[in-house]
């Protein structure tokens, strides 16, 4: 039941944007790259490989954009440091606290899976003991645990928005499940942009998985306009109407084209990708923008 | 540890001089409003970073010729909640609870993510732009750190503002509004009881609290309620996803109808065709 709150906006804007897609992208990649890993075959090696080269350089954008949105960008440490009275600075409860957290600690995972990326490729020979660490025993336990700390990144944010008292964001727990699972169509559509130039596309499994990412997905935008109850006006109303067109373009159109390949007009290559990629960030930004207008 | 205090705001004795907004500006140093005309006499308008009390007019139309506007004057300030949603979801504990039982930023501390802004259900904490904080009343900790009364209190020139220790406030609201309702104000009623586990502001109404801005008991709500469902909503998605990714990725008896094979092994491509019109050669 939604509460009737008097509140103001945060004013998160534009960076937080930037944060919340790329967070999708950076998990959703590693979380790709470690199930073509574990359940793939040897040709799904290569797009599992362009998996982790995406993950971590766009992870690395990711505190610059919430250090720059800070009031006090010098202050970015106080997110780990309790500055006043001493040791570390982390509430379960808070997910910003449990978000920086997990930045730091899956940057560790995608850093190393980045360097094992590298070295796979033959790009830096001086990387194969990350290559061989990860091949072994211990190695497979590393990239779970790292796809679990993936999936956080790729979900709290929404978790985030939920867990305040603005309108819109409070009044529904659906934005954690639809945040991930939009960011792994955008991490598929990534993937499949970025191997384009390249490898042996194992596209048909990517394309399927996508199938599902996005029925997902359109199953939780459903559910978050329903739990918004007396509010959804907010979110639907006035000039937003573009952007959940943006959005529905965004779905359903590569939803379509991935289910009938053989269809006779389908759009140029690139294309689907790229309304993937544009829809993702559509939908952040609905979500952002208007529960704040 | 000090004995918890609070403020107890009547509006049945305000009467809008504003002297509290004044003293509070003044002690604090807070900056001057810009020049502003509003169609009320609230030129105010919010509480934010800058105004840590705001004389709330709630202007009522009314069938009597007479008097065509009836005022209410409340002023509003910071609740001190006992379950503050600020300090539930500040990361960098900037957000302190003091030996008073009061909610205080420390200014050194905050980093300015603005967080406890989102959290804030009374639109309390402004964002104070040139100090790069969250800044909100600190009901005069340095004051009362020295035994003196909140600057707005002292200054209030019609008691309507009091101050003292919080079971005494309590007591007077509760007694307050027995007094009013004995005198037909039928309507009196004390705000702030029960409301995020008790506050440290009292107020004594004669409307409904939404009339005032503030939520109602049942609207009250902590932003923390939304903890546990959300991750459980997160962490079934991913169960699906990984049911997805199951599915998709796992090795089949018969992969090569599902991969593309690369020019070197002499395919074109794979038996359906990509709507990225399929791949070839090598990757990143």
């Amino acid at each position: 039941m939604p509460g009737e709150h008097f509140v103001v906006p945060p004013h998160w804007e534009w960076y937080i944007l930037g944060y919340f897609f790329l967070a999708g992208i950076s998990g959703g990649s590693y979380v790709l790259g470690t199930m073509l890993r574990l359940w793939g075959d040897a040709r799904d090696a290569i797009a599992a490989r362009v998996a982790f080269l995406i993950s971590f350089p766009t992870l690395l954008i990711c505190p610059i954009l919430l250090t720059l949105d800070l009031g006090q960008p010098l202050r970015f440490w106080h997110f780990l440091i309790d500055d006043s009275a001493g040791g570390l600075a982390f509430k379960v409860w808070s997910p910003m606290s449990l978000g920086a957290w997990a930045l730091l600690i899956f940057g560790i995972f995608s850093f190393v899976m980045f360097l094992a990326a590298l070295a796979e490729g033959g790009t830096v020979r001086a990387l194969e003991t990350a290559a061989s660490f990860i091949a072994g025993a211990v190695g497979r336990v590393f990239v779970v645990v790292g796809a679990v700390l993936g999936l956080f990144v790729a979900a709290y944010t929404g978790v985030l928005l939920a867990v305040s008292n603005q309108p819109v964001w409070s009044d529904t727990w659906a934005l954690g499940g639809l945040f991930l699972a939009s960011g792994l169509s955008g991490a598929v559509a990534t993937i499949l942009l970025f191997s384009r130039r390249g490898a042996v596309v194992t596209d048909g499994k990517l394309m399927e998985a996508d199938r599902y990412f996005i029925i997902l997905e359109l199953l939780l935008i459903a559910l978050f306009l329903i739990t918004l109850g007396g509010v959804v006006s907010k979110v639907l109303g006035g000039g937003w109407i573009i952007l959940w067109l943006v959005v529905l373009i965004g779905t359903l159109v590569p939803l379509i084209a991935e289910w009938r390949p053989t269809m006779r007009r389908q759009p140029p290559p690139v294309v689907v990708p790229v309304l993937v990629l544009v829809g993702v960030l559509a939908l952040r930004a609905v979500i952002i923008f208007s529960a704040q207008a | 540890m000090a004995k918890p205090v609070g403020f107890l705001t009547d509006v049945t004795l305000c009467i809008g001089c504003k002297a509290c907004e004044v003293a509070c500006k003044e002690w604090n140093g807070l900056p001057n409003n810009p020049l502003e005309f509003r169609d009320s006499y609230d030129n105010t308008g919010q509480l934010d970073h800058a105004n840590w009390r705001h004389v709330r007019f709630l202007e009522t139309t009314t069938s009597n010729p007479d008097k065509p506007i009836a005022w209410s004057m409340m002023s509003d300030v910071c609740k001190h909640c006992a379950n503050a949603s600020c300090l539930e979801v500040c990361p960098t504990n900037a957000i302190i609870r003091t030996e008073f039982d009061t909610v205080f930023i420390q200014q050194d501390v905050c980093n300015g993510c603005r967080d406890c802004i989102a959290a804030c259900p009374y639109a309390v904490i402004g964002f104070n732009q040139a100090t790069g904080t969250a800044q909100k009343c600190t009901f005069c900790y340095d004051r009362l750190q020295n035994n003196l009364m909140p600057a707005c209190a002292t200054a209030c020139p019609t008691q309507s503002i009091k101050f003292g220790d919080l079971d005494t406030m309590r007591q007077t609201a509760a007694q307050r509004v027995q007094t009013l309702q004995g005198q037909g104000v039928s309507n009196a009623r004390v705000y702030g009881d029960t409301e995020y586990g008790g506050l440290h502001a009292l107020f004594i109404l004669t409307e409904k609290p939404e009339a005032y801005a503030l939520p109602g008991a049942e609207s009250a709500v902590l932003p923390g309620r939304n903890d546990a469902p959300g991750y459980l909503t997160a962490a079934i998605t991913a169960v699906l996803a990984g049911l997805a990714g199951l599915i998709a990725f796992r090795r089949r008896g018969d992969t090569s109808s599902r991969t593309i094979p690369s020019p070197s092994e002499g395919g074109s491509g794979s038996s359906s065709p990509s709507p990225y019109g399929g791949a070839s050669g090598r990757g990143l």
